[in-house]
């Protein structure tokens, strides 16, 4: 049957209309038509800017008739609209008075907050030619892509390594051998490295839609050149994936070209996460521009002073007003968004102690939005992971109001592993804990809630971690201040690239005891992309604004790395074999199960005897095979031994049960092939009474 | 866009495509399209005078795609130029249809 609402009731301009649907906000086709739907609290009015596509020529201004009105939003279906063929922006009347908050200007055309597609920056670096008049530009889309079945994938998160990369880094260089360098598509051509590194999930570094030409009036003191926004924290529209990743950016193909993508990683059992930037927006602070949000409804979605003053807590000039309940529900909607029309798997949310700040920038002690997310119907199988600061000095890694969902990059395990293993005295109680999920952060939550990590985006890559005392970020262009000091990294005797092969080899061990600790340990491991081909950024720590071979990962190191990459390779192996590894829970240390011995017990130089003394540098653990999966997946016993001691160190490992023998599994010691076997080959000891674990080594054995 | 037809040999129909395929012209190239199928002919889908294409040309080809499906009928999409061949390759459109590099092998595709 028919709708009756298909029929014009108005005309402006030779452009039929009617009253328009409330819901969804933002751009939706609809019979006959484009429904637009636009919200906000202080404007006294709207017109609706449409522009032919490409170009300056607008088409025709509608101002939105007070009877299209509902409330504060303004919607409108206008008719007969070749959706490809335009795009369109919003003017909002009001009162410009910032110590207020209002900062409405009519002759600035606003992007749509809702913008599923937005133009302006096609193909990656280069402006639109008519970037002046209205340079980001929402356009009208479809949302029909053919799935063929496929939804995210719900592997349990135990059973995930992480794999934080970036989407035009991973195969911008030349050397990466694709088609379509730098974009999503070309991840799809590398699936199948993914897939023979053993990772099962990908963490996509921000891929919402951003200006990488936002710093093109900084210059790199090195090269003269102009600096970019490489990374993309800085979104600019929350619901449009980045036209410059897209192959197809200039055909206006992102949506199902990334879509495609999704579709092709899930298709190899590799789940998708998306690293989102809800904490601030591309306008910048006082002086900063205007794209949207300021000139669509400034005082809702920022968070301001009562001077009207932008709060920063994000570091980068402006905060969102995330606990704001139309803010909230922006969230919500593109959260439920790219989970049912992306079929996205998990999300990382950046600085995301500043969701859980109130209007006034105070933690709140149950924050809506958080709470909303965790327990929303849409959201319920997605992974919710929380970088757990701020730049407004909140810290709640382990204190991250989680409601049972949310999990946090582990900042503690990467700082405890690190001085561990640089060997700073004091460590060993804080090894003991991050190796079995971090109990004392997040009891009653489980291992399951700490993503752990060496290395990510941010700081040193692994490489650079064990060859720099420093960083070395001049080519910044701030002498060198931006970026972290405390890296808890150690150069081995020399700052940077050296050709001394004593260095370089200790380096290369050290690389593979922190790899090793990384996979042995319980909770979900993340990889840093390129680490696993030893990868070095110079010592800079903090790449951000570079778009060249810097940043780019040459796809060389992996022939000159091979040892590193089969390290890496086969620990993950070791890993996914192992479900000992994996508990869902934190250990009981007892004997649950009734083998005679606790689900982890410590171990020092003697059986049973850990030392847990400020000077101790080493610790071996031991966990129970029949432990695995509460006893539910029975697997071999596993014995660990960790020196970071200058020093051999001889271990004696528990006897085993009659019949069944130690087997080395690792020995970061021993020169690549034989510092790592595969599952099912490690050779048996004839030693089963102790073992050597030289100065700054792991050793794993396998009892079976 | 423009859109010729004619016959290729007993069993196969010849449609030559030029400019643009986009949700103004992808209509008129449905109807073609479907008047070839009617005639239970197969079909060679001569794209390479086809410059740009957009995405709703590209769920065009995907619905005609589906109609074929519901026919014995089968299309080759001839002489492709690379970007439109790399834009349908990228999202996934690509891997539903046949493809040649010119018409006789097309039609050697189509076993006609």
């Amino acid at each position: 049957m028919e709708r009756i609402d298909i029929y014009p009731t108005h005309e402006y301009e030779g452009y039929p209309l009617r009253h328009g649907y409330v819901e969804p906000f933002g751009a939706t086709l609809v019979h006959g038509g484009v429904n637009f739907s636009v919200f906000s609290g202080s404007a006294t009015a709207c017109t609706l800017v449409l522009f032919e596509r490409g170009t300056d020529n607008i088409l025709v201004e509608i101002p939105f008739s007070d009877e299209f009105r509902t409330g504060n939003v303004w919607s409108m279906v206008v008719f007969g609209l070749n959706y490809e063929h335009i795009e369109y922006g919003y003017r909002m009347d009001g009162e410009y008075n910032p110590p207020v908050g209002h900062h409405f200007d009519r002759s600035v055309i606003l992007l749509d907050p809702y913008a599923k597609v937005i133009g302006g920056r096609d193909v990656w670096g280069m402006a639109d030619r008519n970037d002046h008049l209205y340079p980001h530009r929402a356009r009208p889309t479809i949302d029909d892509f053919d799935w063929e079945g496929d939804r995210p994938l719900e592997i349990p998160i135990e059973d995930l390594v992480v794999y934080e990369m970036h989407v035009r880094g991973f195969t911008r260089h030349p050397s990466s051998n694709v088609k379509n360098m730098g974009t999503y598509t070309a991840i799809r051509e590398k699936i199948p490295y993914l897939k023979s590194l053993g990772i099962n999930c990908v963490e996509l570094m921000p891929i919402f839609e951003f200006d990488e030409l936002e710093y093109a009036d900084r210059f790199n003191p090195e090269t003269g050149k102009s600096l970019m926004n490489y990374w993309g924290y800085s979104s600019i529209g929350f619901f449009a994936p980045k036209a410059g990743y897209a192959a197809t950016g200039n055909f206006g193909m992102q949506i199902d070209e990334f879509k495609n993508l999704v579709k092709e990683l899930h298709a190899n059992g590799i789940e998708v996460w998306l690293d989102v930037v809800f904490n601030h927006t591309a306008e910048g602070g006082e002086g900063g521009t205007t794209i949207s949000f300021r000139g669509i409804d400034n005082k809702t979605y920022y968070m301001l002073d009562d001077q009207g003053r932008y709060m920063n807590y994000s570091g980068t000039g402006n905060t969102l007003n995330c606990n704001h309940p139309v803010v909230r529900d922006m969230v919500l909607h593109c959260l439920r968004y790219w989970v049912s029309e992306y079929h996205i798997d998990g999300f990382r949310f950046d600085l995301a102690s500043i969701l859980g700040r109130d209007q006034d920038g105070n933690p709140l002690p149950n924050p809506p939005l958080l709470e909303q997310l965790a327990y929303d119907p849409v959201l319920a199988k997605v992974k919710l992971i929380a970088e757990a600061w701020d730049a407004g000095g909140l810290y709640q890694v382990g204190s991250f109001p989680a409601y049972g969902r949310w999990a946090e990059w582990n900042g503690k395990f990467r700082d405890t592993i690190r001085k561990f293993i640089k060997s700073d005295e004091g460590t060993i109680q804080d090894v003991s804990l991050r190796v079995q999920g971090s109990p004392d952060l997040y009891f009653g939550r489980g291992p399951t809630s700490s993503i752990n990590f060496i290395t990510a985006h941010d700081g040193f890559t692994l490489r650079d971690l064990v060859s720099y005392n420093s960083k070395h970020n001049f080519a910044n262009g701030e002498d060198s201040r931006d970026g972290a000091n405390d890296n808890n990294s150690w150069n081995h005797g020399y700052e940077g690239e050296t050709d001394n092969p004593t260095i370089n080899n200790l380096r290369r061990q050290q690389v593979k005891n922190l790899v090793a600790l990384l996979m042995l340990s319980q909770g979900v491991p993340m990889i840093y992309m390129g680490d696993e081909m030893y990868r070095t950024k110079w010592g800079n720590n903090n790449t951000y604004c570079h778009d060249n071979e810097l940043t780019w990962l040459d796809w060389n190191n992996l022939d000159k790395h091979a040892d590193i990459f089969r390290f890496f390779r086969m620990m993950i192996a070791f890993r996914h074999a192992h479900p000992v590894l994996r508990p869902r829970h934190h250990m009981r240390h007892t004997d649950y199960v009734g083998t005679g011995i606790a689900d982890i017990t410590f171990h020092g130089h003697e059986a049973w005897q850990p030392d847990w003394d400020e000077g101790s540098h080493s610790l071996a653990w031991m966990l129970s095979g029949k432990h695995a999966c509460e006893g539910g997946e029975p697997d071999n016993d596993i014995y660990i031994a960790t020196n970071s001691y200058w020093e051999l160190l001889r271990f004696e490992p528990p006897k085993l049960p009659k019949g069944k023998y130690w087997h080395l599994a690792v020995d970061t010691y021993r020169r690549s092939p034989d510092d790592i076997f595969e599952v099912g080959n490690e050779p048996r000891l004839r030693n089963q009474a102790s073992i050597n674990v030289e100065a700054r080594s792991v050793v794993v054995l396998v009892g079976k | 866009m423009d859109i010729t037809s004619q016959s290729y040999n007993e069993q196969i129909t010849l449609i030559e495509v030029t400019g643009a395929i986009d949700g103004s012209s992808a209509p008129q190239l449905r109807t073609a399209i479907t008047e070839a199928c009617a005639t239970g002919q197969h079909l060679l889908l001569d794209m390479s005078q086809v410059h740009f294409m957009s995405s709703a040309g590209l769920r065009v080809m995907l619905l005609l795609h589906r109609q074929l499906q519901q026919s014995d009928a089968r299309v080759v999409l001839v002489g492709m130029l690379e970007p439109i061949y790399d834009a349908m390759e990228a999202t996934g459109f690509l891997k539903y249809f046949e493809t040649a590099p010119d018409r006789d092998t097309g039609a050697r595709l189509l076993g006609a």
